[in-house]
């Protein structure tokens, strides 16, 4: 019992502050910085060093943590203190406590493991325990989408909380515009629950292993490519990324609902934007993106056609394929936020109606009918 | 082409013109203030002369003279290309004109700078006030007989901002660590 | 239909437009101007302008100061394109003078008129995208700019204040280096040009924002002032440059784009392609021009050389006298006209005789077209105003004087 709980301690540690914290607000202060001044033809933050290393400008993450930590924190005159101060953290814990159900890799199997001519890997003579996940939940997409549901209300509190027209009028935008893009991300995640049967996202995770003719494998996005796309725009326009992000107008409304927020209250909010962004990433992975799955390998060999090689022998290789599966995982988030960021320093911003048009006109009926078509085609095949 | 507009205003509103020369290339009549709106107007929109766009409306201030100001129309037509300048002589102790806000769309902003900068008012323009400078400043700057040196009147904090830098002049003096400085 | 069962509802909910104060200090109004919007959910109902934040009285230290002393004045106007506004007055004062300047002189002038206008341009386009959210694009039309006030830095000694106009002539010769300078510029000029084009000019998101936003019909547009861009892209084919040429735009080869909608998308697409066409003025200037002097002779302007001030008593008279006296102007008045940045430029210049202006009036094309902006925004959503605001390209120096 203590034993478990300290395992999930240590889980929680390791993925939520080591990964997503540190690598990925890291990665993705420096992704946003250095990659956009990669594309902007300029040099970008190069000057803080830690010890005489300044590699990439890395140490700028700590040096604007630490600069946002001894500002004044001033709260508007007239405005609401304990909403004022609830509002980052109701979009802050949103963003975190999603990761505890995304699978970095399969349930770690005591015995050997076989793979079965569907490409399913049992466990021979031995058992199932210890996944790589924080918490494995049978409905764990669920769990994910309803609990990115809930900054809805991070963002709209931080617009009325701050008694200021600016941050209303970004507080509303924001609402509105959430809350309009969780039916799309909703219905195109229904195809794929049609497909898969099923709501644990390792159990997705595993089932995309499967070789179509024996050399395809059948990801989420080959399966369902539409909803993939939904998928994504739908998810940019959930963490307000651009081209999405008129919430924080930073033209027009100055900053939007983030406008009265200062030190660790305004780095609690930008960290939780970057926070979703990297676990809309991992979620798009684990669903379209097969999740810890490399194609062609697989706890027991490389399988390919009809050949099957096991390199550096059986145990030696299912610790690799555990290596391998792990990084896989966090090169695909990676790269989709990447992905992410490119969108936003390429493309100008939406307005706001046209926003509305894309998600109600064009974006809903879009998944219905993909959910219509996915259904005829379970239904016939 | 350079007498054609002077001789249709002298056509038409003959007894108003007090004086036209061509110099530098420049047409220009001077005009008695009483019809300058039909003048425009007339210029405007006869096909003669269709000057549809208003290029300036300002000012001279002639000090020692009387009458003291002219105030000067600049029009230009735009298929025609040819350009007037109205000038309409006005008193010191008379300073009005009458409004051209209904001819032209622009007139209204450029008869507000002349009032904010010369004090002539506009007869039945809807909106007379100062535009670039702010409400309570007084006098008109670009008269000559401006005093240049004088301090204008500071605009009045709103209750809140008043309390907040008295507070912030009273802590200032309070604390002996800010060095030199007075509040 | 549907309004029907909406007005109970209205009566019941009691709902009133929001008063919104766009002010001075907001990342959108550039220049510092303010609106006070009424606002009814998004839309604007009501617009009023307030300008004169940076107004810092141009027309009467003019007044204080010798003809030639203005120049810093006017650079300041303007101050994206400086070397506009500096030649107009100058082309102003030499009319009332009647006197001619050397030819050199006004192809000098054309090309770095021309080059002002570039970097007018580009930072207006740069901004336009920043503030709808590309800012990649705001970036790239930076270095253009960049290497455009680089070039400007090496004739004049400034970037953006550069007082290089004289009344009769220029400051200086241009660099001996300039036309190599000029061509890796202009490569790297149409580089930017083609891929903000490619960023920008197809993007579904940018057509969406800037298409049908802000439009101004071409009989409102004359009505209410406006001068080039937004004329142009209106329909009306005005430019100063073509109906009235002065410098040596007689002489020079090229085009002025003209719009059909009057809206956003084509006062952008305007400025883009007067880039190309400014840099096509530039090629055959350079090209046309021949070596020669770029200051009148005529005694009453022009300072006599250094030699003959500090050897004969002439020089020293004559270079003490315009100094300290000014130029004396003859008594009379003109109104004179080029194209600026942002429209037509006009100085309407009285001269009481001496060395002195008795009156100097601005025409400036921004605080004429922030007389007609209310009727650009209401209509229109909030969101709206931001990239009509940008592309009439309000400077607050030109605006406030």
């Amino acid at each position: 019992m203590m034993v478990e709980v300290l395992i999930s301690l240590v889980k929680i540690f390791v993925i939520v502050l080591g990964f997503v914290m540190a690598v990925a607000g890291l990665l993705t202060l420096l992704g946003d910085r250095k990659q956009s001044s990669k594309i902007q033809n300029r040099v970008g933050p190069n000057r803080a060093k830690i010890l005489g290393i300044g590699v990439l400008g890395i140490p700028h993450f700590l040096a604007d943590g630490l600069k946002l930590v001894l500002k004044e924190n001033i709260v508007p005159a007239g405005a609401n203190r304990f909403l004022h101060t609830l509002a980052p953290v109701l979009v802050l814990a949103p963003a975190l406590i999603g990761w505890a159900v995304i699978p970095f890799m399969d349930h770690y199997c005591t015995g050997t493991m076989q793979t079965t001519a569907e490409y399913t890997e049992i466990c021979v003579g031995g058992e199932w325990k210890n996944y790589f996940s924080i918490m494995h939940l049978n409905a764990g997409l669920l769990f994910a989408f309803a609990i990115a549901a809930i900054s809805v209300y991070g963002a709209a509190i931080a617009g009325w909380a701050s008694n200021s027209k600016y941050s209303l009028l970004g507080g509303l935008r924001s609402s509105a515009q959430m809350i309009s893009y969780e039916v799309s991300m909703g219905l195109s995640l229904a195809g794929i629950l049609l497909i898969y049967g099923t709501l644990d996202l390792n159990e997705m995770a595993r089932m995309q292993g499967y070789l179509l003719w024996d050399w395809l494998p059948m990801w989420g996005v080959v399966v369902q490519p539409l909803a993939f796309f939904l998928f994504f725009l739908a998810g940019m326009a959930e963490t307000k990324r651009a081209p999405f992000d008129l919430p924080e107008g930073e033209s027009e409304i100055v900053a939007g609902y983030l406008t009265e927020y200062s030190t660790m209250k305004f780095a609690g909010m930008q960290l939780a934007e970057y926070a979703a962004t990297v676990f809309i990433a991992a979620l798009i992975a684990v669903i379209f993106l097969g999740g810890w799955q490399i194609p062609y390998v697989y706890a027991d060999g490389i399988r390919i056609f009809d050949n099957h090689w096991v390199p550096f022998g059986e145990q030696a290789w299912y610790w690799i394929s555990i290596f391998l599966r792990v990084h896989a995982m966090i090169f695909k988030i990676l790269v989709l936020v990447w992905l992410q960021f490119m969108m936003r320093w390429t493309l100008p911003r939406f307005r706001y109606d046209q926003v509305m048009t894309l998600g109600w006109k064009i974006l809903l009926p879009l998944s219905i009918a993909n959910l219509f078509v996915t259904a005829l085609i379970v239904t016939l095949l | 082409m350079a007498k054609k507009l002077i001789d249709f205003v002298k056509k038409h509103f003959g007894d108003e013109v007090l004086d036209a020369h061509s110099r530098l290339g420049n047409d220009t009549v001077v005009v008695e203030r009483g019809r300058v709106a039909d003048i425009i107007a007339r210029l405007r929109d006869d096909d003669a002369t269709q000057m549809n766009m208003l290029r300036a409306i300002t000012c001279v201030d002639y000090l020692h003279r009387e009458p003291r100001f002219e105030v000067v129309y600049i029009l230009y037509s735009i298929a025609k290309k040819h350009m007037l300048t109205v000038r309409v002589v006005v008193p010191e102790d008379d300073c009005n004109v009458p409004t051209i806000e209904h001819l032209y769309g622009c007139a209204a902003w450029m008869e507000r700078e002349v009032w904010d900068m010369y004090g002539v008012t506009f007869e039945g323009h809807s909106d007379l006030r100062r535009v670039l400078l702010y409400e309570e400043f007084e006098g008109h700057p670009l008269r000559k007989d401006y005093a240049k040196q004088a301090s204008q009147p500071r605009l009045e904090l709103l209750g809140k901002e008043r309390d907040s830098v008295e507070e912030f002049n009273r802590y200032v003096k309070d604390k002996p660590s800010e060095g030199s400085r007075q509040a | 239909m549907a309004e029907d069962i909406y007005k109970p509802i209205d009566q019941d909910i009691h709902s009133e437009p929001m008063i919104l104060q766009m002010g001075p200090s907001h990342p959108a109004t550039h220049g510092t101007v303010r609106f006070t919007l009424t606002l009814e959910g998004e839309k604007v109902i009501k617009c009023e302008t307030e300008v004169g934040y940076l107004h810092r009285g141009f027309e009467k230290e003019c007044e204080e100061a010798t003809w030639t002393q203005v120049f810093p004045y006017t650079d300041r106007l303007n101050y994206v394109s400086p070397l506009l506004n500096n030649f107009g007055y100058a082309l102003a004062v030499e009319r009332l003078l009647g006197i001619e300047v050397p030819e050199r002189c006004d192809w000098i002038r054309t090309i770095m008129g021309e080059l002002s206008r570039l970097s007018d341009h580009l930072t207006c386009i740069g901004a336009g995208g920043l503030e709808l959210g590309a800012m990649t694009a705001f970036l790239y039309a930076i270095e253009g700019r960049e290497l455009v006030w680089d070039l400007i830095e090496q004739v004049t000694g400034a970037r953006l204040t550069v007082s290089y106009g004289r009344i009769g002539g220029l400051k200086d010769d241009l660099t001996p280096d300039f036309a190599e300078r000029w061509a890796y510029t202009r490569e790297r000029l149409i580089e930017i040009h083609e891929t903000t084009h490619k960023l920008l000019t197809r993007n579904r998101i940018f057509l969406d924002r800037m298409e049908g936003t802000g439009v101004i019909t071409p009989e409102m547009g004359v009505s209410y002032g406006y001068t080039g861009v937004c004329l142009r892209s209106t329909g009306v084919a005005y430019d100063v440059r073509k109906d009235h040429p002065y410098f040596k735009y007689g002489e020079v080869d090229f085009d002025v784009p003209v719009g059909k909608h009057g809206d956003n998308m084509d006062r952008y697409l305007c400025r883009m392609e007067e880039l190309v066409q400014s840099i096509r003025i530039i090629d055959q200037c350079l090209a046309k021009m021949k070596p020669g002097p770029i200051n009148t002779d005529d005694p009453r302007v022009a300072l006599p050389s250094k030699d003959k001030v500090y050897n004969t008593i002439e020089g020293m008279i004559s270079h003490f006298k315009i100094i300290f006296e000014g130029v004396q102007v003859p008594a009379g008045e003109v109104y004179s006209y080029t194209e600026g940045g942002n429209g037509e430029l006009g100085f309407y210049i009285v001269s009481n005789g001496t060395g002195k202006p008795w009156k100097i009036h601005v025409r400036s094309p921004s605080l004429i077209v922030m007389g007609g902006i209310h009727k650009l925004f209401e209509g229109g959503l909030l969101a709206d105003i931001i990239p009509t605001f940008d592309t009439v390209n309000m400077i607050g120096g030109e605006c406030d004087k």
